[in-house]
Parts: C-alpha cells; sequence; structure tokens
C-alpha cells in the first residue's frame, strides 16, 4: 500500500517537473520489396523457388523408396543405410521448404502493418467489479436456488449421482490386491519337492558345490518353467502370470566368504543364521524403492545398486539400505540344498517385495 | 623256429635258479629307465621351459608389478590400513592376461578403476607374467582357444553336424544370458555403465574374444565372477556369440548416440534438435528485419 502510494507520489513529481510531449511512433520504414518492383518480383519467384524444391524433394522421395531396398543397404552411405538417409533427408526437406517458403512470403510479401497496443492497469475498475458482483448475485436471486430446494435437492442428486460411471468404468483398477502381495511363487514348494532356485533365462537348476566366492547369478524360480514338478497348472504360469510371478520372484544369487556375513534378524526376530548355504545368499531382485529389478552388484563391497535411483543396498548385512531413497531393505530369501545338491528355496519370503504399500502394516497390525 | 624254442626252453629250465629273480628285477629297471629316457625328455624340456617363463616372469613382475603388489604377490597395504595393490596369489594366469592384455595393469596412476588403456608388455612378456603369478597358488588357467571359438558352435540342434543353424541357436542362448546377467552393469548393447563411488562397467564391444571369456572368468576389479559352475564353458561361447553378432548388425536407426539408451538420445533431441530449430527461428526473425532496414534506408 505503501509503495503504491510512493509510486503515485513519485509519478505526481515527475508529472510536476515539466512534461515531456508524447513523440508518437517513428514514421513507418518499408521493406525493400514494398517500394521496389524489381526486388518484390524476386521475392515472388524465391518463395515459389522453395515450394518447387519441396515437390522436387516429394518426387525424390518417391523414387528413393521405391528403388533402394529397405532394410537391405545398411553399410550404404556411412553405415547409415542409403534407404534410411535418402528418405529422412528427402521428406525432412520437402517440409523444411515449405516452412522456409511460407516464413520468407510472410516476411517480405504479405501486409506490413505496424500495430501499436497500449498496456492498461491489470486490475479492473471498482465500478466493473460492483457491477459484476451485483450481476452474480441477482443471479443468485433470479435463480431461486435458496427458495426452491426441490430443484437443489434434484440438482444435487443428479451431479452426485455422476460419479457412478466414473466408478463403473474405472472398477476394473480393484479390488484391492489384499494379501497376495505378501505371497510369491517361492512358498509353492513342497516337503519332499522344495522350489529350486534355477538360472534365469536357460532355467537350469544350480548346484551349491558349483558356485565359487563371488559368483553371482540371476535366478527365478523353477516352477515358472516347470510347474508340473510342482503341482501348479501350467496355466498359471503363462502370459501375464507369468509377468507377474517373474516380477515378484526375481532373485539375486551371490555366493560370498561366509565370515563377510552378518546374520540379522527374521520378521519374528530370529536369527537369520541358517539362511545362507556356505557363504550362497539369496535375494529379491526388486529394488524396495520403486520396484526396478537391480542386479548391479559391486564383488568387492557386496553393495547392490539400483540403476533407477541409486539406491544400495548391503547384501552381506541383511540387504540393509546403505544408500539412496529407498525405505527397506532387500528382502532375503532362505535357501538350502535338496537331496541331489541343487538349491532350493526353504520357504517363501517372510515379507512382502518390492516397494512398500499402503496396506502393508495394516495386516501385520491387524 | 627251433632256436627260438631251444633258447626259450633253456630260460625256463633256468627260472627258479638263485639269481633269475636278480636278473629280471635289472631287466625291469633297465626298460623302465630306457623307456623314460625315450618318451620323457620332451616333458622335462618343458618343465624347464616353464621354469625359464616364471623366472623371466618374475623378473617382469619385480621391475613393473610389485611396487603395488609386493614382491612375491602378497599384495600392499596402506598406512590406513586399505589396500594399495590386492594380493596376486590365487588370481590366476587368466586375470594376469585379462590385465595385461588389456592394457589396464599396469595402472598408470591410483584411482577408482584402472582403465583400458595401450597394451605396455607383448604377447611373450604377457605370458610369462601369467605363467609366474599362476605360480604363486590357485587360480583360472588361460582358456584354451576352442573354448571362445564361436565358429565351433558345437551339434546344439542335434542333427549330427554343426552348421550356421547351431551358430544361430548359439547366439540366441547367449542373448538370453547375456539379458539376465550383463546387460544390468554393462548395458543392453554392452556400452557400459556407471557404478558407485567413481567406477564404471566399461564397454564390452569390440574386446577380443578371450579378454571376455577371462573376465567372465575371474570378475576384474569390482566384477562378479562368472566361473564356469555359474556359466559353463559352453554358455560362455554363447555370451561371445551374441557380442560378435551385436558388432556385426548395423546400426538400423542411424545414429547410435553411443547405445546409451534414452538420455544420449534425449539430449540429441532437446539440445541439438529443437536447439536448432529454435536459433533457426531466431535468425530468420533479426536477419529479416535488419537487411529491410538497411535497403530501406539506401532507397530513401
Amino acid at each position: 500500500m505503501s509503495d503504491a502510494h510512493n509510486n503515485d507520489e513519485h509519478g505526481g513529481e515527475l508529472a510536476t517537473v515539466g512534461p515531456i510531449a508524447n513523440p508518437g511512433l517513428p514514421e513507418h520504414q518499408w521493406r525493400p520489396t514494398d517500394v521496389d518492383p524489381a526486388k518484390e518480383k524476386r521475392a515472388e519467384r524465391q518463395v515459389s523457388a522453395l515450394f518447387g524444391l519441396s515437390a522436387v524433394c516429394v518426387i525424390l522421395f518417391a523414387i528413393s523408396y521405391f528403388t533402394l531396398d529397405i532394410g537391405d543397404n545398411w553399410h550404404v552411405v556411412g553405415g547409415f543405410g542409403a534407404s534410411t538417409m535418402a528418405l529422412g533427408a528427402t521428406l525432412g526437406l520437402a517440409l523444411l521448404f515449405i516452412g522456409v517458403g511460407v516464413i520468407h512470403w510472410a516476411r517480405k510479401l504479405m501486409g506490413d502493418h505496424e500495430i501499436s497496443e497500449l498496456r492498461h492497469p491489470a486490475r479492473s475498475s471498482d465500478e466493473d467489479r460492483e457491477a459484476t458482483v451485483n450481476a452474480l448475485t441477482v443471479g443468485i436471486e433470479e435463480s431461486g436456488i435458496g427458495r426452491r430446494p426441490l430443484i437443489r435437492n434434484s440438482l444435487l442428486l443428479s451431479v452426485g449421482l455422476l460419479s457412478v460411471p466414473g466408478v463403473l468404468l474405472l472398477r476394473d483398477l480393484g479390488p484391492l490386491p489384499g494379501k497376495k502381495l505378501y505371497h510369491t511363487i517361492w512358498g509353492s514348494g513342497t516337503a519332499d519337492k522344495p522350489m529350486r532356485i534355477v538360472r534365469d533365462g536357460i532355467w537350469t537348476p544350480i548346484l551349491a558345490s558349483d558356485l565359487e566366492d563371488g559368483d553371482l547369478v540371476n535366478c527365478q524360480p523353477d516352477a515358472l518353467h516347470n510347474p508340473e514338478r510342482y503341482g501348479i497348472d501350467p496355466t498359471e504360469v503363462e502370459g501375464v502370470n507369468l509377468q507377474i510371478h517373474k516380477s515378484k520372484a526375481s532373485l539375486v544369487l551371490l555366493r560370498m566368504d561366509p565370515k563377510d556375513i552378518k546374520p540379522g534378524k527374521d520378521a519374528k526376530g530370529n536369527s537369520r543364521e541358517n539362511w545362507d548355504v556356505n557363504g550362497i545368499v539369496a535375494y529379491s531382485k526388486i529394488c524396495t524403492h520403486v520396484g526396478c529389478p537391480i542386479s548391479l552388484n559391486e564383488r568387492t563391497t557386496h553393495h547392490l545398486l539400483c540403476p533407477c535411483h541409486q539406491s544400495t543396498f548391503d547384501l552381506a548385512d541383511s540387504g540393509k539400505v546403505v544408500f539412496g531413497p529407498a525405505g527397506r531393505p532387500l528382502p532375503q530369501l532362505p535357501i538350502a540344498i535338496d537331496d541331489e545338491g541343487y538349491l532350493v528355496a526353504q520357504s517363501d519370503f517372510d515379507e512382502p517385495v518390492g516397494p512398500s504399500f499402503w496396506e502393508r502394516d495394516y495386516y501385520d497390525r491387524w | 623256429m627251433r632256436l627260438l624254442n631251444r633258447s626259450a626252453g633253456r630260460l625256463s629250465r633256468h627260472r627258479r635258479g638263485p639269481l633269475a629273480g636278480l636278473v629280471v628285477l635289472v631287466l625291469g629297471l633297465l626298460l623302465t629307465g630306457g623307456l623314460y629316457a625315450a618318451f620323457a625328455p620332451a616333458q622335462a624340456d618343458s618343465n624347464a621351459d616353464q621354469e625359464a617363463l616364471v623366472k623371466e616372469g618374475r623378473e617382469l613382475f619385480l621391475v613393473g608389478c610389485a611396487f603395488c603388489h609386493g614382491q612375491n604377490g602378497e599384495g600392499v597395504l596402506t598406512q590406513g590400513g586399505t589396500q594399495y595393490g590386492p594380493a596376486l596369489t590365487d588370481v590366476g594366469a587368466a586375470a594376469v592376461d585379462f590385465q595385461v592384455g588389456t592394457g589396464r595393469m599396469p595402472m598408470a596412476q591410483p584411482g577408482a578403476q584402472a582403465p583400458r588403456k595401450e597394451v605396455v608388455y607383448n604377447d611373450e612378456e604377457i605370458a610369462a607374467l601369467s605363467a609366474y603369478v599362476a605360480s604363486l597358488g590357485t587360480g583360472p588357467a588361460i582358456p584354451d582357444g576352442d573354448l571362445y571359438d564361436t565358429e565351433n558352435p558345437g551339434d546344439l540342434n542335434g542333427d549330427g553336424k554343426q552348421d550356421d543353424e547351431d551358430r544361430e541357436l548359439l547366439v540366441v542362448r547367449g542373448g538370453q544370458i547375456f539379458l539376465a546377467n550383463c546387460t544390468a552393469c554393462h548395458n543392453f548393447e554392452g556400452s557400459g555403465g556407471a557404478m558407485p563411488r567413481g567406477g564404471y562397467a566399461p564397454k564390452i564391444r569390440g574386446v577380443d574374444s578371450k579378454h571376455i571369456y577371462e573376465a567372465m572368468l575371474t570378475g576384474p576389479q569390482s566384477m562378479d565372477t562368472f566361473s564356469d559352475g555359474n556359466i559353463p564353458p559352453e554358455d560362455k561361447k554363447a555370451v561371445i556369440a551374441y557380442l560378435e553378432t551385436l558388432d556385426k548388425a548395423p546400426s538400423y536407426s542411424g545414429f547410435t548416440l553411443g547405445g546409451l539408451g534414452p538420455v544420449s538420445e534425449g539430449i540429441i533431441a532437446w539440445i541439438g534438435g529443437i536447439g536448432v530449430l529454435v536459433g533457426f527461428a531466431v535468425w530468420i526473425a533479426a536477419h529479416t528485419t535488419r537487411s529491410s532496414k538497411q535497403k530501406d534506408e539506401a532507397a530513401a
């Protein structure tokens, strides 16, 4: 308020010193094409030449489309492919020439008017503001929304009911996952056929005795490739279901010096000392921050780095977060070996894998 | 025949004589010694060669490596207790062949990671260094050429012969293993990527097949190892076949921009592409206005 006052005063002072005559706008300077007919003709020819070049480029595009073998000449023209280069260059130039022609036309030949617009204060005048408020009040008064409760209530009802189509259309986002996020297919092994840990991509089981210190294996549960062995319906591990299982069950397996491992506590507070096999430990591959798959491991430090937001987990120390935004340690899978010496899961993870979710602690509390 | 029978009979008569056992023993010893003399020299020579190689390697080691790795490859600790040069007692010949053969060792200066650079030693010297370090303890040997010879994929489809179909199967299998195990650090095209604390996973395109094999086997620097129990030799060959195929594949979209994915592509599109368009638009506006003024004054 005081600023505005000062400004007014300042302006007033200036005005009293002596007004400067408004010099008006400078005289309009015409373009060469406006005053010289020869130049006007020349510009006209230039514009039409640009449009003509565009047409030529389109013809060249059509020719190169039919004459150059698409996908079969990758080593012509510096390894970029003659077809790619020709199609891209001709189409790009055709568009560019039209654009340049239009701009040239507008700047050299189209009408050349100077327009000056004066700036007004952004605030409306007090009269305008009052009139607007009056009009609004009169409108509300005349609609009778306060006097006619029947109309008001039926309007509220109809607008409220408009939420129903939204709910119907979006209902397939639900239902809530319930306890699904708490389980993975690792828990589907049986006492005589515990779930084997197999190499991702090639599905071969892993002999514990084959691994050496420093080895890292990216793994999946055997059931995704071999469901019958565990009495699982094959359709359970096909298509979308397969992706869902993989997104929860992917595993990184590491062998390190058993002396390096600091066994932590499981969800019930018991020690995890029997969760590894001679220094082989298994952790969920899904980052607990937003669920990126991670296997960027540093052998020398046992630190597993997530490439998305640089969360870093210490796999020698129960998957503890040592850096980055992840809020929870990486879940560890307790492992053992079966009769034939292959690595198997002792049970499912004892906590949900992947990022946190709203209901996560709800079930734990109730 | 008669002579043979007679001498055999004479021998037979004396077979229980007091000196017969001694004669047989002497004959046996002579035979063994003679056979050894006939067949063993090659072996003895190669042992001598090996000893000479190890000796030569030790001399090279004392000059070029011992400062960081210790005079007997036992490693050197700094005063702060951190590792200056790690112990080389159980790294094996393959690790030396990789580190020295790609120029990573000897390091020019201490740092987060040894960069790949020009190779300092020649092939014989690398062989000598490898032999010396291998003699210090256990560790993987330098792999045989057959192990990474992708022209011999083996009979993968079981039709009794090796052909292009087998090689294709090898490449596909290699691709699956590569995508599951390597892309996390080395990128989907093998272009490499960043790792914590100034480290990085190097670009693995255009690297000698032997060195790729050795890297999997030994896990250089911070890399995990992929021992033969982790990825069997035939699957290592598959990964190498896949990388060779990547090298040969044309760049289908023109510029690869380093094969680094959306980051390099986005930078080029926003700064290069849109930047050039904005610059062009500014140039159009500035250029035409100025020229019209000058020409107008000339006309006036």
